[in-house]
């Protein structure tokens, strides 16, 4: 099975436009490691029973979400994704703190404490939740396209989903819709190989999942997913694409979750091999690595970061998630309907 | 293996086994039930035992692959669809509401349908609203459907294996707290029908009818409420659809008061089929207004507080029983 870059390019080509600062490099270097600590927290809280019910991290895919977004309007365009959420939320603004007291089930969380980590929603900076159910979000993402488009503006919708789940009808339906309907969507699929513990050569007829969109006559790339230059690239390419009114777009990114699916998961069914070999292709240390050779970062500029950062997940965001109270039972019933709808209620005609 | 203590999730493994060695016409499909052995150890060894044409790892399709079962139902397999959870079920539900329900109707009686979906549900620990849901009364309302209810690893054997060989579409509704809750198993004891309710406490004062795993919490709640000097009947359904009238008549006929306790929400649920069919035929025997205790009306949060007070307890359980026999709920004890 391929893992290894020497990726199709399909659709688009280079483009020196779509190149980073030496500025902005450094800040996703940081905003990487963040990722990375944020989730290597979460963790710890999890270990600590301080987090509960499902939990899955993101370590090994931040190229992906930090990529795309970077290329994107992140507050601005519309994202969603599954389960494996919190990033995707933090990149696109949502506070860090508000995300662990989520997950800390606290009142001061994204969704007060009734969604938890599977459940990022914030509507504040246009992050349209995260779901729980593999392949949810495909039409959701067409209906907010459509609210776009019939609305005129030059927002786009950035649904991200796992490779597995694109074998469940809403994304052949979805895309389909898509595409006929030629609407400001972008598919981003992070292929991390595996749906839980099912590899994808045994789930998936065509493993290149940049392929399938070509079914519905959809644009399509597929390229290293751990090369955060590269994500952006491609995904600027694309973003350009869907906004300036081409239609839907397909972005394939090849990666790989260094934990197990979840939290329960011992991740039993991959070789030893196969996790080193994508170790040595971590996102962060890409971009490090490069920084360094440019000689536009130091090692120990890289671990005085790392040490801040550490630092301020514990201060800031953590506290703030201890310290932040429990929703109280006296508000079970809030939020399952809205309250003094006059239209329900009478009132209104 | 005589009065083997076992898990619930082993009792279901050794059905399998079981019936997937003695026909060879039984298959087993389902996300991860394969290599991984099955998100809740289900499917555990299977796959190397039976190989993976007859233990299948799907993707994740379940529209599709639970039509699939029913299709190779329809040319004489016994296939054993498993649903991760119930809460992907809502997207097999065409396969299983307007295929494999219908078409022994539809076509006049030409095809049997031996098919067997099980699927984990329930309210488990901080899942979140998506994955905590508790479907029996949508499935409930399928006429053409079996539901079996296990709640002990008897029952899963017995149930999960009667249901492999029935001819019938059978949905198997686990719960997904009570896979690794421990019960003796008698491999050769012979099965009551599946749908006979059990008295699992006998009492005199009331009858509480419940199913799944609040019958551990009625149980739990029974024995407070002996201490308290009211003894409580508890029946186990064991079946929603269809459902032991017979069992729980005679049980109000010693009784006369009756209280539901049913983990999913009140509305339109298995506690108002219970009540309203009970009423209807046993009116006059009933001394009090049956009660239900009931999920509340709500999706399920993730705050475990919250999630709790979402749900019966064994105390709201003896309280509303107390309030049935005409006692005050007892002094909130510290
Ligand atoms: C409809 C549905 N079916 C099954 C599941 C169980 N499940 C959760 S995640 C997952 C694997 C998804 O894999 P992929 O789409 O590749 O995303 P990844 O977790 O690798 O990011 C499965 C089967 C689910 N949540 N929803
Ligand atoms: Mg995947």
């Amino acid at each position: 099975m391929k893992v290894m870059p020497g990726y199709a390019q399909q659709g688009v080509a280079e483009n020196d436009s779509a190149l980073l600062s030496v500025t902005d490099k450094k800040r996703l270097l940081r905003e990487m490691l963040y990722a990375r600590r944020f989730e290597e927290r979460c963790y710890e809280a999890y270990v600590e029973r301080k987090i509960g019910g499902f939990l899955h991290l993101y370590s090994g895919e931040e190229a992906c979400a930090h990529g795309v977004l970077e290329a994107a309007r992140p507050g601005y365009d519309y994202v969603m994704t599954s389960y494996r959420d919190h990033i995707h939320a933090i990149k696109c603004g949502s506070d860090p703190r508000k995300v662990m007291a989520e997950l800390f089930a606290k009142e001061g969380g994204t969704c007060k404490g009734r969604g938890g980590s599977m459940h990022i929603f914030d509507v504040e900076h246009r992050f349209m939740g995260g779901y729980a159910l593999v392949g949810g979000p495909f039409p959701l993402a067409a209906g907010i396209a459509k609210g776009i488009k019939m609305k005129g503006g030059d927002e786009i919708s950035i649904c991200f989903l796992g490779d597995a789940a694109n074998n469940q009808g809403t994304f052949h339906e979805s895309l389909n819709m898509a595409k006929v309907w030629d609407l400001p969507v972008l598919y981003v699929c992070e292929n991390n190989l595996y749906g839980i513990g099912t590899r994808i050569d045994r789930s998936t007829a065509v493993q290149d999942q940049y392929k399938r969109a070509a079914a519905y006559d959809i644009p399509a790339t597929q390229v290293d997913g751990q090369d955060v230059e590269v994500v952006y690239a491609a995904a600027k390419q694309a973003i350009e694409h869907v906004r300036s009114g081409n239609g839907p777009y397909f972005l394939e990114l090849m990666t790989y979750r260094y934990r197990g699916h979840s939290m329960s998961d011992s991740n039993a069914y991959r070789s030893k091999d196969e996790e080193r070999s994508w170790l040595k292709r971590d996102p962060i240390h890409i971009l490090r690595n490069r920084l360094i050779d440019s000689q536009d970062l130091t090692l120990s500029e890289f671990k005085d970061m790392d040490k801040a950062i550490i630092e301020e997940i514990e201060n800031e965001v953590i506290a703030y998630a201890e310290q932040s109270p429990e929703p109280a039972v006296e508000d079970l019933e809030k939020y399952v309907l809205a309250e003094n709808d006059p239209y329900v209620h009478g009132g209104a005609s | 293996m005589k009065n083997d203590a076992c898990l619930y999730w082993q009792a279901l493994n050794r059905a399998l086994d079981a019936e997937l060695a003695a026909d060879d016409d039984v298959i087993v499909l389902g996300e991860d039930v394969g290599l991984y052995g099955g998100s809740y150890r289900v499917t555990e060894g299977l796959y190397a035992r039976y190989g993976e044409w007859r233990v299948r790892d799907t993707p994740i399709s379940e529209s599709s692959f639970t039509g699939l079962g029913v299709g190779a139902a329809l040319v004489g397999l016994r296939p054993v669809v498993e649903i991760m959870t119930i809460n992907f079920a809502l997207l097999a539900l065409d396969a299983i509401i307007n295929m494999a329900a219908k078409i022994p109707f539809m076509s006049g009686g030409q095809f049997p349908m031996p098919l067997v979906v099980r699927m984990p549900g329930g309210v488990a620990r901080q899942l979140a609203a998506q994955h905590s849901q508790r479907l029996e009364q949508t499935l409930m309302n399928v006429p053409g459907l079996r539901i079996a209810v296990p709640a002990t690893p008897q029952d899963a054997w017995w149930q999960l294996r009667q249901a492999i060989r029935s001819d019938e579409p059978i949905v198997v509704l686990e719960h997904e707290l009570l896979y690794f809750s421990k019960g003796p198993l008698d491999e050769a004891a012979e099965a009551p029908p599946m749908h006979r309710a059990e008295v699992c406490r006998a009492g005199a004062d009331l009858t509480i009818v419940t199913y799944s795993r609040m019958r551990e919490l009625s149980l739990r709640a029974a024995a407070q409420l002996a201490e308290q000097g009211i003894s409580a009947e508890v029946i186990d359904l064991r079946s929603l659809r269809p459902i032991d009238w017979e069992t729980c008549l005679a049980s109000l006929r010693k009784t006369h008061r009756l209280l539901v306790v049913e983990e999913d929400s009140r509305f339109a649920g298995a506690g108002a089929e219970v009540v309203a069919t009970l009423a209807e035929r046993a009116f006059f025997t009933l001394d009090q207004p049956p009660r239900r205790v009931a999920g509340e009306e709500l999706p399920i949060a993730y705050n475990a507080r919250l999630e709790a007070a979402s749900i019966p307890s064994a105390p709201s359980i003896v309280a509303a029983a107390r309030e049935i026999c005409g006692q005050q709920p007892p002094e909130e004890k510290s």
